[in-house]
């Protein structure tokens, strides 16, 4: 993988601000650390979304899954979980540093594995569908399972579950998750741009583009969409733990099952940036943060109607999204080509 | 002369309309076979057929002496089995180059393959083939952008990538300017003897037809017509009473 010296100071200066960003706008640190989450959600929608061209409406529930998944391990290392989740709060957690940590990583990493689980299985149901039934099918899959969890006594059903608090100064646990965030959405943003340059991503756009030829030419289809699925699972299992113990309570509905305030934006920042494109979806959660924090600032009360509108305007009028607009209008800048060369036009066959 | 593939019987059936009835034929190892027929007579359906896109009411299909007919597209296409497409499908959003590169064999392609690079080998040959279809200018170009002749040239470049054993063209000069045309039947002609490639063809072009095809069959009304070399075919009257619609 080469990298010119432009994309290495691009790189540089998106370290440097990000890095000092939480001490210098340290009044904004929660809404810095969410913006990493949507950059998170963004890039691994985009892979399901933009490069093999299925429209997830359902990525949200391996966030909601790892949350879970996470909080269980957590407090099951220490506790009885159907008797902490019965006692509705009035059991406290007392760790130790080490102990909130060892959980946290262990948790984490079963959230990972255990959202890639469920998406292999569920791929079975769901690449059986093809374009607004998969999207529906996937959006059905999200709904019923915060129905589902919400029924669930054992994890507190519609109760949730309280998790442990960061051990230490305030301060340092908002910066504990503001670089949590922040190295979960750099290790996605580099993993897809590695495997966008491998066969993998060359057989995802040409599952994007048609998939019964890719088919007709041997391609493994679903293989390669299971596993673009789980991928994105495992990324979404990891920022969902983590998620649940940055907001020290997870609920069905509204934190881990999130679809309006979470799992449809995860959609319209990828279109807003350009879908099926490096960036796109970086630019697109940037934006899309920026605008629903100063409508929340400015138009609350309207903020959902404001949305609504940048919603329905970018899926009308700007389907593809902004670098997908500076892609035609500078293509030489993206290595694409629009004129043959005709210096070795003589390579031709005669 | 052994048979690559062979067509036993074959009938298949769309609701109310038989678009194919009892179909036997052969297609001879390492030889260009042609299949001719009015429009509608049933000649993409059999295609269909025989690579697995649809299942068959009756018959069996045999390649290189194993049943297929209850593999599926993928499966088949693995075994060395290609088809291109009447309406001519590539990916295009990407370019030609991308398009080649995809086109590998996946018969052997395991979870180290997916997971790397092209290789060096590859890419020249994708360069090489684009070159042989007289794309190479155009190979950074997005496939989609070119015109039908040339979209229809790369697939046959990307299933020629493929290293099939046997390549089913679904009208490959269709929409091929006229003037390019005795290139290209000089390209089949080319796939067929230097890479060995066995080709079994749709075409309307009577003069390529005869002119590529050592055995041709003829459809007509859902049955085989006719089989036989260019010049009985050109002779039989069924088939000329086929094509001038006198049924
Ligand atoms: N998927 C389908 N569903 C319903 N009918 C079909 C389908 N595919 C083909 N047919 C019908 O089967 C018959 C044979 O069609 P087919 O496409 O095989 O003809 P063809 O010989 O390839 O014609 P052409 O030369 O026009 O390409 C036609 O009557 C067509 O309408
Ligand atoms: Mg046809």
């Amino acid at each position: 993988m080469s990298i010119s010296r432009r994309t290495l100071g691009l790189y540089g200066g998106i370290a440097i601000a990000s890095l000092v960003a939480p001490f210098v706008f340290d009044t904004y640190i929660s809404q810095l650390t969410v913006l990493w989450v949507m950059v998170l959600f963004a890039i691994t929608w985009d892979a399901m979304g933009g490069q093999m061209g299925y429209n997830s409406l359902g990525n949200i529930f391996f966030f909601g899954a790892g949350m879970y998944i996470s909080a269980v391990v957590q407090i099951g290392l220490h506790y009885d979980v159907a008797q902490y989740t019965a006692a509705y709060g009035a059991i406290k957690v007392d760790f130790t540093q080490a102990q909130y940590h060892v959980g946290l990583v262990l948790g984490t990493i079963v959230a990972a594995l255990g959202s890639v689980v469920l998406a292999v299985v569920l791929s079975w149901v769901v690449f059986g569908l093809r374009g607004p039934y998969f999207a529906i099918g996937t959006l059905g899959i999200a709904l019923a399972a915060g129905e589902l969890v919400g029924a669930w006594e054992y994890v507190g059903a519609g109760s949730g579950i309280s998790l442990p608090v960061f051990p230490g100064e305030p301060e340092v646990g908002e910066r504990f998750f503001y670089f949590a965030f922040f190295i979960a959405a750099v290790l996605s943003f580099f993993f897809f741009r590695w495997l966008y340059g491998t066969r993998f991503g060359l057989a995802i756009n040409a599952i994007r583009d048609d998939e019964e030829k890719a088919e007709a030419m041997g391609i493994r289809t679903m293989r390669y969409k299971t596993i673009t699925w789980a991928l994105s699972a495992f990324f979404l299992g990891i920022c969902g733990s983590l998620f649940g113990n940055y907001n020290i309570f997870i609920e069905p509905l509204e934190v881990a099952f999130a679809t309006v305030v979470f799992g449809i934006p995860m959609v319209v920042m990828a279109l807003l940036g350009g879908k099926g494109t490096l960036w796109g979806p970086v630019i697109g959660a940037i934006l899309y943060h920026v605008i629903k924090e100063a409508t929340w600032k400015y138009f609350l009360g309207w903020q959902w109607v404001a949305l609504g509108l940048l919603i329905v305007v970018t899926v009308v009028f700007f389907q593809q999204g902004i670098m997908g607009w500076a892609q035609d209008k500078w293509p030489e800048l993206f290595g694409i080509e629009v004129e043959e060369d005709s210096a070795e036009g003589d390579r031709e066959a005669a | 002369m052994a048979a690559m593939i062979e067509v036993r019987n074959v009938s298949k059936a769309f609701g109310g309309v038989q678009a194919n009835r009892g179909i036997s034929l052969d297609v001879a190892k390492g030889r260009i076979t042609g299949l001719i027929g009015p429009n509608g007579s049933g000649k993409t359906t059999l295609f269909n057929s025989i690579v697995g896109y649809h299942p068959i009411d009756e018959g069996s299909i045999k390649f290189e002496g194993r049943e297929i007919s209850k593999l599926r597209v993928p499966q088949i296409a693995r075994l060395g089995m290609l088809r291109t497409f009447q309406q001519t499908r590539i990916y295009g959003k990407m370019n030609c180059i991308k398009n080649m590169l995809i086109s590998v064999p996946h018969r052997s392609m395991g979870l180290v393959e997916i997971f790397g690079d092209h290789s060096a080998q590859e890419l020249e040959k994708a360069e090489h083939l684009l070159e042989f279809v007289g794309l190479y200018a155009k190979r950074k170009l997005q496939a989609g952008d070119l015109s039908f002749g040339q979209q229809k040239l790369l697939e046959f470049a990307m299933a020629l990538m493929n290293q099939p054993q046997i390549l089913l063209l679904d009208e490959p000069t269709a929409g091929i300017n006229p003037t390019l045309i005795n290139g290209l039947i000089d390209r089949l002609k080319r796939a067929n003897t230097e890479f060995g490639i066995t080709l079994f063809v749709i075409e309307h072009n009577m003069r390529v037809i005869m002119n590529l095809a050592e055995n041709i069959y003829c459809l007509a009304h859902s049955e085989l017509l006719a089989e036989g070399s260019p010049e009985t075919i050109q002779k039989d009257k069924r088939v000329i009473d086929a094509y001038l619609g006198a049924h």
